[in-house]
């Protein structure tokens, strides 16, 4: 039924350099805006002085905490602090100046006074019985409502009846979501008194809530246009939010359109990052392999704000487990506060991390009990009719084995397994190759309803406008609905555009997050295009003397279904349409059922459909020049249907770049709290030179409950490539139990005779 | 500030102005000739989105300050190719989808012109190469690379 691929919907405006991101907009008479950071980890405020950088030439406002109408955005995050620093990424001033030179100047300009307080900078810091608890009010550093407990069984039976135990514990650090776009907004006014903000920004909603908070004005009164946005992955949320906020400010403050744009280096320092984890995990099992407990305490550091983990967590514990069969389960998932940058959404919303301790986990216990990876996970899979950890029996056919062994058939991994175990201990190279296995709850799940909403329009020439809720932020959505919009209306996909999310216009969808863009937010776009099919099926049936019932729609005609012959062009059912005054543009709404979820064990159904992969790595460490390199990965899917296959390719290579950006080489460094490597000179993100060979494959796979039978991607296409790659380490003798592979702890944790083995983080082979 | 005079041929057509020393050949193009095609991503060299070619040669413009670039011949994506005359790397970014948010496209498709210009037959090793100083985030270069590889076929099959 997938109809050859046709090109993106935005891709022609994108080669030829005509897509206006929003730093690329001009307004007649706007000015900059810029925002002065502590670059303190800790601190109070003893005082500001403006007095200099209000008089500098070009300075048209600097406003402080106390100029606003409030100080804080929906989290406690503030847009701008007013007495204590919580990070280095806090804002004491914001300038707005004729140009961006006169602001910096102005912001050079203003002299703080800080008291330096002691920071917290890790998780063990944040957990510390005599820790300093970092917001008032509260007994401990825990973030708020992060706690997600998942109680299952009877641990202390399950470790009883178990022949070995394992106790293990993994780490992961900050990963910088590195979109080449970095931030920008312009705010301006409208005739009729309202606020419009163009920005780079992945839920425009959370914007609107946002630059409303930060003036006072009401919901209607706001208005937030997306532009093209350069690359989120979860990462120009909230942070979006604030900067949306200031500009918005400062549009009222002047009268003047207002242009904020962030350069790298403010970017890194003030945008959430992913989560570090510490991982502490105990594994109990029979001599056959059945796991029959699993305890786990998994502790994100939230960072100096609660934007995220109080929701992730809830994602975290589902996915604890992995995608095992386990009768008796403890996990308890909370975050800490410290004074470095706030964690926050970032492509896969804890499962990168989790999937790498986990599945680690897997291997390692395997290695314990003497039975291989394959066997190990054999004995474990689930399948259809299995509970899962949180209780939920599975319906939906699971695929957790059927992409494992494909993807394991593909890679050759049975041969080169054996092969690579004989290799010469003291050949040059050593090579490894590892797997992981992973599967993802599509959507919201009970996190939170899953509702969506999108507007399908038929122009009286035919032409097709789809808007919906969700944002295009590069993966493909826009395109991915225009197919599902063309499919339904049995046209060709050529004549339908779409419009990225203006709050003005379309209902408030919730947020483009937890790879639901398709698997949701197809839905209403299917439902709108449907209802105007029945309107145009109505006075087809007229004019074919047929039931509407009869009709079938493809390529641009309408027909009956027995006998195709007898058709109509849609264009000409639809200027009938216009002409009679049909209803020809629709709001499509998606309300999924409610979802029963006890927060206090942590059982429920926690998502109607899961996406399943598996991700086989091949690593070669050259002993004598101590480069590491990933060879080659292979990705098995069970992603559903796929709806754009080009699209979807795509999101799978760039899961696999970003995947092994975190195994090898990413890792946010601070000296004292404070990020020391704010730029791509010193973060590193992987170039063509680092991409291994690469394989993809989806499996057919219907029965599911996503928007045309499509599933998750997004995430997925990520989520399990560090793990398979810290395997293959494995699998080459070298166990890493903390991500980047390649940080300084590795060596200082080599034995003496691995030392010199592996010197570099590069994966280069150029 | 001083301002000194830059004479440039952008996409072939002739700009004679006044600018500021201290810019960039990036600010000019995107702040006084509204090319805003041309991105910048990090501003000290690293992530290629400023990529343009100069004299023939794919440099980052948020590197090159404006005057040091007097008399030069200026190419942006602007000036590759249009809607309905596409370059064939344009057009073979569409085909193999070669982008998602598209920020670093322009930058990319330079990098690329730069190569085949030079070379109109690269290797795969030569085209990786070519675009290791282009960071994008998004694609993991794989439809990139292919499509690089197929525009070197169209431009000149007869050698393939
Ligand atoms: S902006 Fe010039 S290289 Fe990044
Ligand atoms: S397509 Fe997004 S950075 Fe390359």
């Amino acid at each position: 039924m997938t109809a050859p691929d046709t090109h993106r919907i935005d891709a022609l405006e994108k080669v030829t350099g005509q897509a206006k991101f929003a730093g690329d907009l001009r307004l007649p008479g706007q000015i900059a805006g810029k925002v002065l950071r502590c670059q303190q980890a800790h601190a109070r405020i003893r005082s500001v002085d403006i007095f200099t950088a209000i008089k500098a030439p070009g300075v048209l406002s600097v406003l402080l905490a106390d100029d606003l109408p409030a100080a804080s955005a929906w989290s406690t995050y503030p847009f701008l602090t007013k007495e204590r620093v919580l990070y280095q990424g806090d804002v004491v001033a914001l300038v707005a100046a004729e140009s961006e030179p006169a602001a910096e100047a102005a912001l050079a300009a203003i002299r703080v006074e800080y008291e330096l307080l002691p920071a917290v900078l890790s998780i063990e810091e944040a957990l510390r019985e005599d820790t300093i608890v970092l917001h008032p009010g509260r007994k401990d550093n825990w973030v708020d409502n992060s706690h997600w407990p998942v109680r299952k069984g009877n641990v202390e039976e399950g470790f009883a009846c178990s022949e070995i135990v394992l106790e293990r514990e993994y780490q992961t650090s900050h990963v910088e979501h590195a979109y080449i776009e970095p931030e920008a907004v312009l705010a301006t006014t409208g005739w009729d008194g309202s606020l419009i903000v163009y920005g780079a920004t992945q839920n425009p909603f959370n914007a609107r809530r946002a630059v409303a908070a930060a003036t006072g004005y009401s919901l209607g009164r706001v208005r937030v246009i997306q532009q093209p946005v350069g690359g989120s992955f979860g990462g120009k949320e909230e942070s979006m939010g604030l900067l949306a906020g200031r500009a918005a400010i400062l549009c009222l403050k002047t009268g003047r359109p207002v242009r904020m744009v962030y350069g790298r280096e403010e970017s890194i320092i003030e945008s959430a990052k992913r989560h570090p984890f510490r991982f502490r995990y105990k594994a109990g099992a029979r001599r056959d392999g059945r796991i029959m407990a699993l305890q786990a305490e998994l502790v994100d550091e939230g960072g100096a704000y609660n934007f995220q983990a109080q929701f992730m967590n809830w994602r975290a514990c589902v996915h604890a487990a992995g995608v095992y069969r386990i009768p008796h389960v403890k996990v308890d998932v909370y975050a800490v506060h410290t004074n470095r940058v706030f964690g926050g959404a970032m492509r896969g919303y804890s499962s990168p991390q989790i999937i790498f301790a986990q599945e680690s986990l897997m291997d390692e216990l395997a290695g314990e009990l003497g039975m291989s990876p394959l066997e190990l996970r054999r004995v474990n899979f689930l399948h259809e009719g299995d509970e899962t950890i949180t209780g939920q029996v599975l319906t939906e056919p699971v695929n957790a084995e059927k992409v494992t062994l494909r993807a394991l058939e593909l890679s050759d991994y049975l041969r080169k397994k054996v092969a690579y175990a004989e290799q010469d201990p003291d050949d040059q190279v050593r090579r490894g190759i590892g797997f992981a296995t992973s599967f993802r709850g599509c959507g919201l799940g009970a996190e939170a309803p899953d509702a969506t909403g999108a507007i399908v329009s038929v122009r009286e020439d035919g032409s097709i406008i789809v808007c919906s809720s969700l944002t295009d932020i590069g993966q493909g959505l826009q395109t991915a609905h225009a197919r599902l919009a063309g499919e339904e209306l049995g046209v060709c996909p050529e004549r339908i555009v779409s419009k990225t999310v203006d709050t003005g216009i379309v209902p408030d969808g919730g947020m483009t997050v937890a790879s639901r863009g398709t698997f949701s937010g197809g839905k209403p776009v299917v439902m709108a295009a449907a209802q105007i099919k029945k309107i145009l099926f109505a006075l087809a049936a007229k004019k074919l003397n047929s039931a509407p019932e009869d009709l079938n729609a493809a390529e641009d005609w309408i027909f009956v279904r027995q006998d195709p012959e007898r058709r109509v062009s849609f264009d000409e059912i639809v200027t009938a349409a216009f002409r009679n005054g049909c209803q020809l543009s629709v709001t499509g709404w998606f309300q999924p059922e409610p979802v029963a979820w006890d927060r206090s064990t942590g059982q429920g159904d926690a998502f109607s459909s899961y996406a399943y992969t598996c991700v086989v790595a091949e690593v070669e460490i050259d002993r004598i020049t101590g480069v590491a390199a990933v060879k080659r990965l292979v990705s098995v899917h069970d992603v559903g249907r796929v709806v754009h296959a080009g699209a979807a390719e795509g999101q799978v290579y760039g899961g696999m770049a970003m995947g092994l950006g975190m195994a090898l080489m990413e890792e946010i460094s601070f000296n004292k709290g404070l990020i020391t490597n704010d730029n791509f000179d010193k973060y590193m993100i992987p170039t063509a030179a680092d991409m291994p060979e690469a394989y993809l494959e989806f499996i057919p796979s219907d029965g599911n409950s996503g928007a045309g039978g499509a599933k998750s991607l997004g995430e997925a296409a990520l989520e399990a490539v560090p793990a398979a790659i810290a395997n293959a380490l494995a699998a080459a003798s070298y166990r890493i139990r903390s991500l980047p592979a390649f940080k300084e702890e590795f060596w200082a944790n080599l034995g003496e005779d691995q030392k010199g083995l592996v010197r570099t983080c590069s994966n280069s082979n150029l | 500030m001083a301002k000194k005079r830059l004479r440039l041929t952008v996409n072939g057509v002739l700009i004679d102005r006044e600018v500021e020393e201290s810019l960039r050949l990036l600010d000019v193009l995107r702040d006084e000739l509204f090319l805003t095609g041309t991105k910048e991503g990090c501003g000290i060299g690293e992530c290629g989105a400023c990529t343009v070619i100069l004299d023939g040669k794919a440099v980052n413009s948020c590197m090159v300050l404006a005057l040091s670039a007097d008399g030069g011949v200026v190419e942006t994506v602007e000036g590759l190719g249009s809607p309905d005359r596409l370059h064939p790397l344009q057009a073979s970014f569409l085909d193999h989808h070669a982008l998602q948010c598209g920020f670093c496209t322009p930058g990319m498709l330079m990098s690329a012109k730069a190569l085949l210009d030079e070379d109109p037959r690269p290797s795969e090793e030569e085209i990786k190469k070519a675009i290791a100083g282009n960071l994008c985030r998004c694609t993991g270069y794989v439809q990139i690379v292919e499509a690089i590889k197929d525009a070197a076929r169209r431009r000149s099959p007869s050698e393939v």
